[in-house]
């Protein structure tokens, strides 16, 4: 009972947060929606009994995508005096929020502990003594040898482009030359003088 | 697992030799990009002489991931060969402006590495990574020219439409992978022959032929074309003219055909929906056109419409028709970019209006001579090449029953001609407009002969050749 109870709460969040994030005006607040929406796809996951993925989706997600994106609205042109303006009125909305988050946690243990939701039909089902880890990296490393590695090279394309795309030779930068710094001797750069009183160097 | 590796040797080679050139290229800077380039040329040669499929049977690897059939081998020879006229054409093109830089080609390598993929996929995750690896590729490249803002928003336009493609295409996969329990081609085969398509099985697959059809432009979802093509630097629209849209249309058969065959009947209508859609809109909206490119755009969404007729036709012979269509319309293609590359006028600068062609003839008689050959065979016009292929189409359409399909695409072939003879009498009989800057590229001109040759009524003596080659494809999918 509780398993079906928290996998519609779970998922009636989901496509509210879904929505919320395109329908928000504030870019920020589109931003904390997706992460709400990651927290309950999270919860799904634990509720087929795929903790690790769940953990993977906060952890990944939540704690460093999100928050890259976070920075990246950040960088927009927003005003922040008008957001900043009404934050103290906010507070019992993220209390709330927050308070959401916890229930959610604590419902989708108690519906892990019950059992968890078996999937139909599935064709590599999880031997029974076999961990989530574990299975996961068996596949991974083996059947899906292959995928894996494309996965890898799709990563690396994505790497190169943003430095084709960004990286520039600027002229006024003046980047560090190590053989420069080795090779200058004392008697290149330092010099003795003696000024008579009164008068400055000449440098 | 030995005879996988070697099942995936051309993709080995590309991808190993990907990352030595971009190695190359991190230390030795922009100067090495003329050499990186014709490494990367010889990678794809060698990489052909490697494929699996092609004199070796080919077979299946990692677990039924990646298929090494006959099919995969002759689309990856056209999309080698491809690849590597558009890297000679890049060369020069960027040379001349001297703004080629070194990563181009390694990115053309990567690009080819997911086309090889995606030919070769029999699994929804290869399909996927495979696609995902091409367009990423295919996204820098479209901005490649990061100065110039056209190309900087046709790669932003590519990118946010192709995201949005992707998550359709996956939505589609989790829906087909959560209601068949398997993302093997195979499987779903036999899941969906078990016990007839359901619903959901149904919105899965339009979601995944959605997501397809966008890659491929076809109507409704060509939007980006137009744009993306115009904006893009030159060389590399006529990459993505050739190159992808053959891969992605072969991987287009191949999922048809091997995971929804057997939902035949229901995707058979979408094909014929976008088939119609894609041929008439194509043909329409190309007359307005100024742009050459934007003109060349439409061409190809008018030219998958065609090859989409091949495909409703769900028989080896119309797939085979498909395969044959889609080579001989990167030659045409190919080649009407490689003209258009040479447009340049007396500033060195690139012209790309189609008013600049005009009385082309009495100045380069030789370039109007290639284009009208390229524009009529384009057209579909009998005695050149361009005839055959769309004559293969219809007869695998009629030996399906589809006459009435035939006979409508025969009716908006006729509007499309209209454009393509429209720039032929703009560069016989109009006022000719100040003559293009002359150009010494002896690569380039060879492959608009070679090209204008094999359309001209020359390429019929290919036919046996060719139409052996692409049914032992088609039944090798079948």
């Amino acid at each position: 009972m509780i398993q079906v109870f928290t996998f519609y709460l779970f998922a009636t969040l989901v496509i509210v947060s879904g929505v919320m994030t395109i329908a928000s005006r504030n870019p920020v607040h589109s931003v904390l929606w997706l992460i709400l929406a990651f927290f309950n796809a999270a919860g799904l996951f634990v509720l087929i009994g795929a903790e690790f993925l769940a953990f993977l989706l906060v952890i990944v997600y939540v704690g460093a995508v999100a928050v890259l994106f976070l920075f990246v609205v950040m960088m927009l042109d927003i005003d922040f005096s008008e957001l900043r303006a009404g934050i103290s009125q906010y507070w019992f909305p993220s209390v709330m929020l927050a308070l959401a988050l916890l229930a959610e946690l604590g419902a989708a243990l108690l519906a892990h502990n019950a059992g968890g939701i078996d999937i139909a039909g599935r064709t590599a089902p999880t031997p029974a003594e076999t961990s989530n880890i574990a299975a996961l990296g068996q596949l991974l490393y083996s059947r899906y040898l292959f995928i894996f590695e494309a996965a890898g090279l799709v990563l690396l394309v994505a790497m190169i482009g943003a430095i084709v795309l960004t990286h520039r030779a600027r002229k006024d930068t003046r980047p560090q030359k190590i053989s420069d710094q080795v090779r200058r001797r004392p008697q290149d750069a330092v010099v003795n003088t003696q000024p008579p009183v009164g008068q400055g160097v000449e440098l | 697992m030995m005879n996988d590796f070697l099942l995936v040797l051309p993709e080995l080679i590309l991808t190993v030799s990907g990352l030595i050139l971009m190695m190359i290229a991190a230390w030795a800077g922009d100067r090495a990009a003329p050499a990186l380039t014709w490494a990367a040329i010889l990678t794809l040669a060698t990489a052909a002489a490697f494929l699996p499929g092609l004199a070796s049977p080919g077979g299946s690897a990692f677990h039924n991931l990646f298929a090494a059939d006959p099919f995969a081998a002759y689309t990856k020879v056209i999309v080698y060969l491809a690849a590597i006229v558009s890297l000679f054409a890049a060369m020069s093109w960027f040379g001349r402006d001297r703004d080629y830089r070194a990563e181009y080609p390694v990115l053309v390598l990567f690009a080819v590495v997911g086309m090889g993929m995606m030919v070769s996929a029999s699994d929804l995750l290869t399909l996927y990574v495979g696609l995902e690896l091409q367009s990423l590729a295919a996204y820098v490249l479209a901005a490649f020219q990061r100065t110039d803002s056209r190309s900087s928003e046709a790669g932003l336009k590519y990118f946010v439409l192709g995201a949005l493609a992707s998550g359709i295409l996956l939505y589609g996969i989790s829906l087909l992978y959560g209601f068949t329990g398997t993302t093997g081609f195979d499987g779903i085969a036999a899941a969906l022959g078990n016990d007839g398509v359901s619903t959901a099985e149904l919105f899965g697959l339009v979601f995944v032929l959605a997501g397809l059809a966008f890659k491929i432009s076809a109507v409704p979802f060509h939007m980006w074309t137009p744009d993306v093509y115009e904006g893009a630097p030159t060389p590399v629209t006529a990459f993505f003219a050739s190159a992808p849209k053959v891969a992605a249309m072969a991987l287009l058969v191949r999922v048809a055909v091997e995971a929804m065959g057997p939902a035949a009947g229901e995707w058979r209508q979408i094909v014929i929906f976008t088939a119609l859609a894609s041929t008439i809109l194509g043909g329409v909206a190309a007359i307005g056109q100024k742009n050459i490119k934007r003109l060349l755009a439409y061409s190809s969404i008018n030219n998958i419409g065609f090859a989409l007729v091949g495909l409703a036709a769900a028989t080896p012979e119309g797939a085979a028709a498909v395969m044959f269509y889609m080579t001989v319309y990167v030659v045409m293609t190919l080649g009407a970019f490689l003209v258009v590359l040479r447009m340049r006028d007396a500033n060195d600068q690139p012209v790309e209006t189609i008013a600049s062609l005009s009385g082309l003839s009495r100045t380069r008689p030789m370039l109007a001579m290639a284009m009208a050959i390229f524009m009529f065979s384009l057209a579909g016009i009998p005695p050149l090449f361009g005839f055959w292929p769309k004559f293969l189409v219809f007869q695998a359409a009629v030996a399906a029953d589809l006459t009435w399909l035939a006979a409508v695409s025969i009716a908006t072939s006729v509007i499309s001609a209209f454009y393509y003879i429209m720039i032929v009498k703009m560069m016989y009989f109009d006022e000719p407009a100040p003559a293009f800057a002359e150009t010494r590229e002896p690569v380039g001109a060879g492959l608009i002969l070679a090209s204008a040759l094999f359309v001209s009524p020359l390429g019929y003596l290919a036919i046996p050749a060719l139409s052996a080659a692409t049914l032992a494809a088609a039944w090798s999918l079948f």
